[in-house]
């Protein structure tokens, strides 16, 4: 008897639990949805709605004057301007664009060269070096390596850009010369190298630093054992430290590519998508380019919102191909309380 | 294999982990490090097994010295503490790790590995990961990865402190029997003495990296060398009366202070006699209450029951207080007035400046 009315009081709260927990898991999230909605999705429905205009410095008025709103806003003094909506026609004109499959390309060859060479790749044999030597020594290893990331871009490009200058100047001509190579300008030489070279520096530090804290908290026994067991150190790093920090290696790929795929600053500063025709042009320095600076001072608004658009989605389409090759659902656990 | 340390040591700055430490253990002998946590025991394994690199001193195996010789070329199977099960490998990745790293054929892999699986009880868990097993079962992974490369010597670290009571007094039986069927040299760290008595061979005990004593349990039991040695072996600890003189009265020895006078066995007590205040030991099991009134007298001050015996706290006249083990069904209370009965036949005397016992040298 007592056992049935137990079990009936289980069945009733495990009936009640979807709802209760779907009320408090909403109570908690919504101060990360008021920030997400605020911060992304109200500024991509701007930019979606920019991107469907012919916002620019010649039909400059409110975007949201167009069509039928247009006398509204001309009887509230709003300025209307040249504004109209014009459907698909700027993501016509981008995928028609003469450039774009070599933006794309630049674009893809930039995020995966800087992300597998410097953001994962060098990070992750920067943070294995550091944690195989004296503590102090590779602490102090990473905090050097942490200057660039806390110098200010500008300075930080300038520097570069005296590295790489051209002859008969350029630190980098200075100590090439007397090893006999002829001095020149390196920057218009190679600059996919110091795009990526200057880009990735800093890209580093970041998965470094979570590399190397990830490593350091891999109790010491398991490399223990696997000395005992015969393995050498390359191989505990293969077999034992990389399966390990398998969760924070897909979290600074995937984060990083992100990352990647929306900078342009360093490359605006370093070469501006030169030198020649789109030499170093990826895609969201396009959407700067054709939206914020362009020769004749006709800043195209709607047009450089829809190559905006356009990365958001495909960042999006990154993010969710990510989610699912690496199974980041796996990561998120049932919280152990929940099966008391 | 036959082990050998000489005046090992290993200091980090001013930190002394070990001191000097030298034993030899025979080929197929059970040794256990004895000591209480932070001494050492670790720290010396660790030297063993070719991690930590000694500051000074050799370790030899079968007579070589083997200080430069990394770990992966030891041939040594180590159980640690924490099991060290590698926790994204299945029990079978883990057992079979060391047969890969040696590029054993996977087919004798495969052979091998469940062929100390079934000697462990585990061969039914191979594609488990550490994870979803008991600590019990992690053990036997731990000690079937250890055993899987055939190793020349087998290093435990403490290895069952992480068990409940119960599965600890099961697996030290089985290591126990799997060392002696298998003849492995073995050393197996612990700090627990009832262990070590249980299972070893030879016990080293160490204290503050420094080896106290190294000899078989019924030695270190019977004729203790040290104040600490007399104190940390045997369970419940042996009872150190203080301020105690030996004298001789005609034919016979005396020990006495303000609580008793004892009798003491002439060859004992003449090698006490005129040592002035000396300490005496003697261990619970070695009092027993006197059923004919002539003893020394106290009172009961606390009764612990430990099932089979109660484990009796009395006072003695003059502040001092000695443990006894008496049968439950006599319901000693806190208050009681008892009287004791000392078997001085196995009284021990130390120094009590030297720490050092009066008895055996
Ligand atoms: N890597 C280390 N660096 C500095 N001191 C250490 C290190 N490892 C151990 N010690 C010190 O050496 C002493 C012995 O440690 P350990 O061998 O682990 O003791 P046990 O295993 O007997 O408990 C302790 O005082 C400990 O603090
Ligand atoms: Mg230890």
């Amino acid at each position: 008897m007592e056992a049935v009315v137990q079990e009936q009081a289980v069945e009733a709260v495990a009936r009640r639990r979807p709802a209760r927990v779907s009320l408090e898991a909403f109570t908690f999230m919504s101060p990360t949805m008021l920030l997400v909605t605020l911060f992304f999705f109200v500024p991509v429905l701007l930019l979606l709605w920019i991107s469907l205009t012919n916002l620019s410095s010649n039909t400059f008025g409110n975007p949201l004057c167009v069509g039928g709103a247009r006398e509204v806003c001309e009887a509230l003094g709003i300025r209307a301007g040249g504004v109209e909506f014009v459907g698909l026609s700027n993501y016509r004109r981008l995928f028609a664009d003469r450039f774009f499959p070599k933006i794309l390309r630049n674009t893809l060859f930039y995020v995966f060269s800087t992300l597998a060479l410097f953001n994962v790749g060098l990070a992750l044999v920067l943070a294995l070096l550091t944690t195989h030597i004296e503590r102090r020594v590779g602490f102090l290893f990473r905090a050097i390596w942490l200057l660039p990331r806390i110098t200010p871009s500008v300075i930080y490009i300038m520097m570069w850009k005296r590295i790489a200058a051209d002859a008969p100047f350029g630190i980098l001509n200075q100590f090439l010369m007397p090893v006999g190579v002829e001095p020149r300008f390196w920057l218009k030489e190679a600059p996919w190298l110091f795009v990526i070279v200057t880009n990735g520096f800093v890209g580093a530090s970041f998965g470094m630093l979570i590399f190397s804290s990830a490593i350091e908290s891999i109790p010491r026994d398991y490399i223990m054992a696997a000395k005992v067991d015969g393995a050498t150190t390359l191989q505990i790093i293969r077999t034992i430290i990389i399966p390990l920090i398998k969760w924070p290696l897909l979290f600074v790929t995937t984060y990083q590519t992100l990352s990647l795929l929306a900078s342009f600053e360093y490359i605006l500063l370093l070469t501006n998508g030169g030198p020649g025709l789109y030499r170093t042009e990826v895609w969201s320095l396009t959407a700067y380019h054709r939206a914020l600076q362009t020769y004749f001072g006709n800043n195209q608004w709607g047009y450089g919102a829809a190559w905006g658009f356009v990365l958001v989605v495909i960042g999006i389409i990154f993010s969710v191909i990510y989610l699912r090759v690496f199974r980041f659902n796996e990561l998120v656990q049932e919280p152990k309380i929940d099966a008391l | 294999m036959r082990v050998e340390l000489r005046h090992l040591s290993k200091r980090w700055g001013n930190v002394v982990g070990v001191d000097n430490i030298s034993l030899e253990v025979k080929d197929g002998e059970f040794v256990a490090l004895l000591g209480p946590s932070g001494c050492g025991k670790t720290t010396t394994l660790l030297m063993i097994a070719g991690i930590y690199k000694p500051t000074s001193g050799e370790i030899l195996f079968d007579g070589r010295v083997v200080n430069h010789i990394p770990p992966k070329d030891r041939n040594i199977g180590m159980v640690f503490q924490s099991y060290a099960l590698y926790p994204h490998m299945t029990v079978f990745e883990n057992i079979a790790y060391p047969l890969k790293l040696q590029k054993v054929p996977k087919e004798e892999q495969r052979r091998r590995v469940q062929h100390v699986a079934d000697m462990m009880g585990i061969g039914h868990l191979l594609d488990r990961k550490p994870g979803q097993l008991s600590g019990g079962q992690q053990q036997r992974v731990a000690l079937g990865r250890a055993l899987v490369k055939d190793p020349k010597l087998l290093l435990f670290d403490e290895p069952l402190s992480n068990l409940d009571a119960r599965l600890r007094l099961t697996m030290r039986g089985e290591i126990k029997r799997r060392q002696m069927e298998l003849g492995i040299t073995s050393i197996y760290v612990t700090h627990d003495q009832v262990e070590a008595m249980t299972m070893a061979d030879r016990i080293a005990v160490i204290k503050d990296g420094k080896l106290q004593a190294y000899d078989t349990p019924d030695e270190l039991y019977e004729r203790p060398r040290t104040l600490f040695i007399a104190g940390f072996i045997g369970n419940p600890p042996m009872n150190l009366i203080k301020n105690v003189e030996v004298v001789v009265e005609g034919e016979r020895y005396i020990a006495r202070n303000e609580a008793f006078c004892l009798e003491v066995p002439a060859e004992r007590g003449k090698k006490v006699v005129g040592q002035g205040k000396v300490i005496l030991g003697i261990r619970p099991e070695d009092i027993s209450l006197a059923d004919d009134g002539e003893g020394v007298r106290g009172e009961v001050y606390v009764v612990e029951p430990l099932g089979r015996d109660d484990l009796v706290n009395v006072q003695l006249p003059g502040d001092t207080f000695v443990h006894f083990l008496a049968d439950p069904a006599l319901r000693l209370k806190p208050g009681m007035p008892v009287t004791l009965r000392f078997n001085t036949e196995k009284a021990q005397f130390f120094d009590p400046h030297t720490e050092r016992s009066l008895l055996w040298q």
